[in-house]
């Protein structure tokens, strides 16, 4: 066997945990989760084949469109809030003679590591609407804190707020980026006494949307993905205000055993992320901008 | 970012920067000090930052109302064997991909990026059917098996960390007969550990703070991890917040610890990274 053939075997054995994963664990059950969405199954009787009927019954499911409304208007909050606020902290952390800067990046990451079951415990402690540190103390100023969880019209502003706590990941990779433009721009724009404001338009936002575009897609994929804060803090409730999408087909596949059309939801909400993130992706190459084009 | 400033907007700034910082340690805080009440001092309002006295036997009581060290215990085996299995095969496939030539390397490299963007409730249905089907369901299997399989996100990063690191070393060790497996083991790795660390780390992390996969596999309580724990806690002790606190606290602390001690790895990581020459 000659070296290059040799080398190529290495690879295949190397990386054959990774092929093995991909067949069992990805492509594998992908194609039959398409397979499922097309039966009537309940896991203890074989599955029967009903071609396309989970897909139109969806029409007239209403807690589906119920569902898919929730999702994507809490993205339409979530995403852009996110990115604003991260980067609008990133670019005050970017700022010359802070003081501790080191100590305030800790701090601002610790609650994206935090996120998970017990922090929506404790927010759901925060947001009580009587003894709740938010309540209380919007009490103090005279005002009638609403009823955050329990309340249809404001549950899904406390999940909102609840997830802005954990922006900071998202201001440190802004923060990342903003620390790769070159100070000469800034210096030569100085020069031709261009003030703070037209810099930050046509020097640092073009630097950084890079930055900006891997935000917005994952940002997009994990928020239509929203499962655990709805889950644990409000089950969904009040009247279906803040039943995601993911809590729904939770629901229709672990709890009433309708994996058939578990299945296809699955494969509404694949199609649906598919279908964003190309669109970003497509829009990207008139908005990112990549330094030297030709890599 | 532009120029000097005035001391004033300095201290403006900084004042600024660390209200925010202590905005975002509120829930913190807040959470330490509620899990020190007695159930009476806990609905006082307007509420007492310190707890007069303190209640320590909170965390008593919440760790032995539920079995929690069987959770913790139950968690911290997934999360151990998931980062044994995350280093193993991560770094084999990653140095695969950084270094060896092979016809389709590179459309693969790819098909592995996008998996990275596969949503996971795709995929949840007949994963749950086929570890149903392999009698895995009620065991840690179905958690821990796929990190031996590698994992995309971490493999790319020990990729990017693996071509950063100079060929000479490993041209050297070829020229005196060192196979792969000995290259990989006595010259990449030990370079590769702040890469390591950080994939141990944010391995840990994802899997100490796990809720959907738990969720379906692990039906029976003993099995419970310790979001799955609080979880049932906070469904069964509803209104009793010290202890839901206390228990909560006992829950992230494994996890703001490592991440105060990591800082240091991710600060070697970055810095190492730079031995280009």
């Amino acid at each position: 066997m000659n070296l290059e053939r040799r080398e190529e075997v290495n690879f295949y054995l190397c990386i054959s945990p990774w092929l093995l994963g991909f067949l069992v664990f990805i492509l594998g059950p992908i194609l039959a989760s398409f397979w499922f969405s097309l039966t009537r199954w309940d896991l203890l009787s074989p599955p029967r084949f009903v071609g396309m009927r989970n897909y139109t019954r969806m029409f007239e499911d209403e807690l589906f469109w119920t569902s898919l409304s929730v999702t994507v208007r809490y993205t339409l909050m979530y995403v852009p809030s996110e990115l604003i606020g991260g980067l609008l902290l990133a670019l005050l952390m970017n700022q010359r003679g802070v003081f501790g800067i080191r100590g305030l990046r800790t701090i601002y990451y610790l609650p994206s590591v935090l996120s998970g079951v017990a922090f929506v415990v404790v927010w759901m402690w925060l947001f009580h609407p009587e003894a709740g540190l938010i309540n209380s103390t919007l009490a103090r100023v005279g005002i009638d804190g609403p009823r955050w969880l329990t309340n249809p019209q404001t549950a899904l502003t406390a999940l909102w707020i609840m997830s802005l706590w954990g922006l900071g990941r998202t201001a440190l990779i802004f923060l990342a980026g903003l620390k790769q433009v070159p100070p000469e721009l800034y210096e030569a724009a100085a020069i031709d006494g261009a003030g703070t404001l037209p810099a930050f338009w046509n020097i640092t936002l073009p630097m950084i949307t890079p930055a900006i575009f891997f935000n917005l897609v994952l940002s997009i994929i994990a928020t239509f993905q929203t499962f655990t804060s709805a889950f644990v803090a409000t089950n969904g409730g009040p009247l279906d205000s803040t039943l995601f999408f993911v809590l729904y087909l939770y629901r229709r596949a672990f709890q009433m055993f309708t994996m058939g059309y578990a299945s296809a939801l699955a494969w509404v909400l694949f199609v649906v992320i598919l279908a964003l993130t190309l669109l970003v992706v497509r829009s990207g190459r008139w908005w990112v901008y990549y330094e030297g084009e030709a890599r | 970012m532009i120029g000097s400033r005035s001391p004033l907007h300095r201290i403006a700034l900084t004042a600024l920067l660390w209200a925010v910082a202590l905005l975002f340690l509120i829930p913190l805080l807040w959470m330490i000090s509620s899990s020190l009440k007695s159930n009476y001092q806990i609905f006082e309002i307007p509420p007492r930052w310190i707890p007069n006295p303190p209640r320590w036997e909170n965390y008593r009581e919440a760790l032995t109302v539920l079995p929690f060290h069987t959770y913790i215990l139950n968690t911290a085996v997934i999360s151990t064997l998931t980062i044994i299995g995350h280093l193993l095969s991560c770094t084999l496939i990653a140095y695969a991909f950084a270094r060896l030539r092979a016809r389709g390397r590179d459309v693969l490299f790819v098909v592995m990026l996008a998996t990275m963007m596969l949503p996971y409730p795709v995929t949840m249905v007949p994963l749950y059917v086929l570890f149903q089907r392999l009698g895995w369901i009620n065991t840690f299997l179905p958690l821990t098996v796929p990190a031996f399989l590698g994992s995309p996100f971490y493999i790319f990063l020990l990729r990017q960390f693996f071509l950063g690191i100079p060929r000479d070393f490993e041209d050297a060790a070829r020229m005196d007969g060192a196979n792969l497996l000995q290259i990989l083991w006595q010259i990449m790795l030990p370079l590769a550990l702040p890469a390591m660390a950080t994939v141990a780390i944010f391995t840990f992390q994802a899997s100490w703070n796990d809720f959907l996969a738990p969720l379906i596999y692990l039906q029976k309580p003993d099995l419970y991890t310790v979001t799955l724990g609080l979880q049932f806690f906070r469904s069964t002790y509803t209104t009793n917040w010290a202890l839901l606190m206390a228990a909560s606290l006992v829950t992230v602390l494994p996890v703001v610890v490592v991440f105060f001690m990591a800082q240091r790895y991710f600060i070697e990581g970055i810095t190492l990274s730079g031995i280009k020459s």
